[in-house]
């Protein structure tokens, strides 16, 4: 409304179909500066006091009632569907992306430690490894930067790895070129490229890594958030329902309103259907969280971490006689890697996974891995045992394959230990994968059809209110 | 004074390491320059002090012998075991290192200890090589895990107090290294706002803080990480052992020795202290390895390795006995 501040203050003309009784003439000393809601209030007030007008208000107040509840449920259902949808489909799989970009990275540095130990002439089969890794990590690293819309760490950390990963990749290039010669420094610059790897490269993936999950555990706590205000207002529409009901049967003895009984039905339906269905969904989603998830958290951190332990045995050797320090780091790693599953509740990360895994597919292979790194300390214990002796060659075939000092191969070379390991592991994973998209896509069917379903029984639950009422209005006539 | 540090590896008279040692500012120089500097400090004042009071010649050994004199249990030990022990590095390219072509540990100090295998054993190939690093060669030898340590280790009186010393084979002294283009002439004003790369705890990051010329230092864990930072920019110029820059200089032939050696470090095969025995056959081995003028084979082995990078000295260096 708002009319223009004129001198002479007209009369209201919108005065609506029904004008109030009282109207008199317009009096000019004193023009009726009445607002709207003043005729509304009053019609109201008149129309309280009898019995149909009363029945209008409380019709009219049910059929909002019953459409807000909807469109709330609708709305709220809708929120997290979108937000399980987010887990499934974008934020679970970026977390595996940064996850692998993380291992491809780690694990490049492992076999470009590898391939150099190997001599002058790398093998192909490392060489290949290496190439691999580093399309793969940039690969998925172009992936990335395409779904970090909205986080500005993820895309700090992306641009810097993008920046790094040439840096990184020259610096190798030139340890090859080196090496090739027969030059000393290619060590050196190898190891220059593995301190810009540990220092800058893998942070930045960590940090990418932390920031996706933590955008999934955003996600997954929008996805169960219980939808309050839908139930609660399902609860109160209800009980107005109910109301008017026993009002109505208190006022004419009528048991049943069909219109009435049919919306409470619908309304009843709504909620009912609401609760379970979201309970169901929170529970898909916490399966999918605590057997999926986050076993795919433990499952990828021990991967990254056998990564580091392999690249350390590596650079060990490379760093010849001064490798101490990554002997040192290598300790810690496989002692952060498993504790050999003596004890479950150590913390060590397989022993973690053991215990997120829920049964023997998901076990087994985490056994396995168990297995494994407990042979594979076994044979870089005798891998520094010869190194220590003086036979730099048999130590470097107990890590990379090669003959022993007798001329005979080693038979089992940590790399193969490596191999299996990091199998088993991925086996663990790809399980763990599978469980969490069993769980989280039950989850997310639990809400299927509710938004849809919720707001046409509100329109159904709203025009029988209507028809209820009016069936009552109509015997007053 | 001046004119003997000038004098380089030609000045090799006798008794120039005990008189220029007070001037050297690193008497505990680690040879390869990644020496770990924790007790430097003190030690070098200690060894400097012992070197001025005439109590320490570091460069002094035990005569040679060949014959009774020059056995003992150490020497024993080596023939019953029928292979010589030796603590090498298999990163200093020149001196101890391992060809990634052939596997095969090589260089000036391996040329030596293939004599000494020889000399004990009756075969060059007589031995076995542990890797051992800069800050484990001492105890290597006390601990009984290695018979000798032959790596470019720096002779100091610090040193003599834990293990013997042989008499001296080498005679390197700091230096700067530069590329061939650079404005770095020597340790002086050139290097006034260049960035001069030197490994951590090393007797050249000591030098360097003491007397920088207005650079800045890069700290790096091993010498020949200098060389990468050089190569990627990252710095102008490395100050380091010359025997080390000279392998640097032979990895990368845009880069050369500036300037004049600022120190000695009279290197040194180390031994376990109290094995006279072992000391004097070593010291007999280097007289014969010293001796046939430029056909000797310590000239041979010069020529082979270092000839190309480090001026040739008119002798080897010459032995100091103490007995």
């Amino acid at each position: 409304m708002g009319g223009p501040t004129a001198v002479l203050p007209a009369p209201g003309p919108q005065a609506p179909a029904g004008p109030p009784g009282a109207a008199g003439p317009p009096r000019s000393p004193r023009p009726p500066r009445r607002p709207a809601y003043q005729d509304g209030l009053d019609r109201f007030k008149d129309a309280a006091t009898t019995e149909p007008g009363r029945l209008r208000i409380i019709g009219a107040a049910l059929v909002v009632l019953v459409l807000v509840f909807g469109a709330m449920t609708a709305w709220q259902v809708m929120d997290r569907a979108s937000s399980a949808r987010d887990v499934v489909e974008r934020s679970q799989p970026l977390t595996a992306n940064a996850a692998d970009i993380y291992r491809y990275l780690a694990d490049a540095d492992a076999t470009a430690a590898s391939g150099f130990l190997a001599g002058g002439q790398e093998p192909k089969r490392i060489r290949d490894r290496y190439n691999d890794d580093i399309r793969r990590a940039s690969g998925l690293l172009a992936e990335a930067a395409a779904n970090s819309e909205g986080s500005g760490t993820g895309r700090r950390q992306i641009a810097q790895l993008n920046r790094d990963l040439p840096v990184y990749t020259g610096l190798v290039a030139s340890a090859r070129a080196n090496n090739r010669q027969g030059l000393p420094l290619g060590g050196a610059y190898l190891r220059y490229a593995s301190e810009k790897m540990r220092t800058r490269l893998l942070p930045a993936a960590e940090k990418l890594y932390t920031a996706e999950s933590d955008r999934l555990a955003a996600d997954y706590d929008a996805a169960e958030a219980l939808p309050w205000a839908a139930t609660g207002l399902g609860v109160v529409a209800l009980g107005g329902l109910l109301w008017a009901q026993r009002r109505m049967f208190r006022r004419t003895k009528r048991v049943f309103n069909v219109g009435l009984l049919g919306a409470t039905a619908a309304l009843a339906t709504v909620l009912v259907w609401l609760v379970v269905g979201h309970t169901l969904a929170r529970g898909g989603l916490t399966e999918s969280n605590d057997h999926g998830a986050k076993s795919l958290q433990v499952l990828s951190e021990a991967r990254i971490t056998a990564l580091k332990a392999r690249g350390d045995e590596g650079l060990t050797l490379v760093a010849r006689g001064s490798g101490a320090v990554y002997e040192e780091t290598y300790k810690a790693d496989m002692r952060q890697l498993s504790s050999g599953g003596s004890d479950l509740r150590d913390g060590a990360l397989l022993e973690r996974a053991l215990l997120l895994a829920d049964d023997t597919s998901g076990s087994g292979p985490v056994n396995l891995a168990i297995g494994d790194v407990r042979t594979w300390k076994s044979v870089h214990a005798q891998a520094r045992r010869s190194d220590d002796s003086g036979s730099y060659d048999e130590a470097v075939a107990y890590v990379i394959g090669g003959k022993d000092r007798d001329g005979k191969p080693v038979r089992q070379p940590t790399a193969t230990v490596f191999d299996a390991l990091d199998r088993n592991l991925s086996l663990a994973a790809r399980q763990e994968q599978a469980e969490f998209e069993k769980a989280a896509n039950d989850g997310r069917d639990a809400l299927g059809g509710l938004a849809v379903g919720a707001g046409v029984l509100a329109v159904l639950a709203s025009a029988a209110v209507v028809l209820g009422i009016g069936r009552r209005l109509s015997e007053y006539r | 004074m001046r004119s003997t540090v000038v004098g380089a590896l030609a000045a090799c008279a006798v008794g120039l390491g005990a008189f220029a040692l007070p001037l050297v500012t690193g008497g505990t120089g680690s040879g390869e320059g990644t020496g770990h500097g924790a007790s430097s400090s003190a030690a070098k004042s200690a060894s400097a002090r012992q070197a001025a009071a005439g109590t320490c010649d570091p460069t002094a050994s035990l005569r040679p012998s060949g014959g009774s004199e020059g056995s003992g249990p150490g020497v024993d030990r080596i023939k019953k075991r029928g292979k010589l022990v030796v603590g090498v590095d298999q990163n200093s390219y020149l001196w101890g290192y391992r060809d990634p072509g052939t596997g095969r540990i090589e260089g000036f100090d391996i040329d030596l200890v293939r004599a000494i295998a020889n000399d004990i054993l009756g075969s060059p190939d007589k031995v076995t090589y542990k890797t051992v690093p800069t800050d484990q060669r001492i105890p290597a030898i006390r601990n009984g895990t290695v018979d000798m340590v032959v790596r470019t280790m720096t002779i100091t009186c610090e040193r003599l107090d834990q293990v013997a010393f042989s008499t001296v084979y080498f005679e390197a002294g700091q230096q700067l290294l530069a590329p061939k283009d650079s404005a770095v002439t020597g340790f002086d004003d050139s290097l006034s706002g260049k960035r001069v790369c030197v490994a951590k705890g090393s007797t050249n990051e000591a030098l360097l803080a003491k007397d920088s010329h207005g650079s800045k230092a890069v700290l790096v864990p091993n010498q020949l990480d200098c060389l990468v930072r050089v190569q990627l920019g990252e710095a102008d110029a490395v100050l380091t052992d010359n025997a080390l820059a000279a392998g640097q200089a032979a990895q990368d032939p845009s880069m050369h020795l500036v300037g004049k050696k600022l120190t000695d470090e009279p290197y040194g095969v180390a031994m376990k202290k109290g094995d006279d025995g072992l000391v004097r056959r070593v010291n007999k081995v280097l007289e014969d390895y010293r001796s046939g003028g430029g056909r000797s084979p310590w000239m041979r082995s010069f020529d082979k390795w270092l000839g190309h990078d480090l001026d040739k000295p008119s002798a080897p260096p010459s032995a100091k006995y103490k007995d």
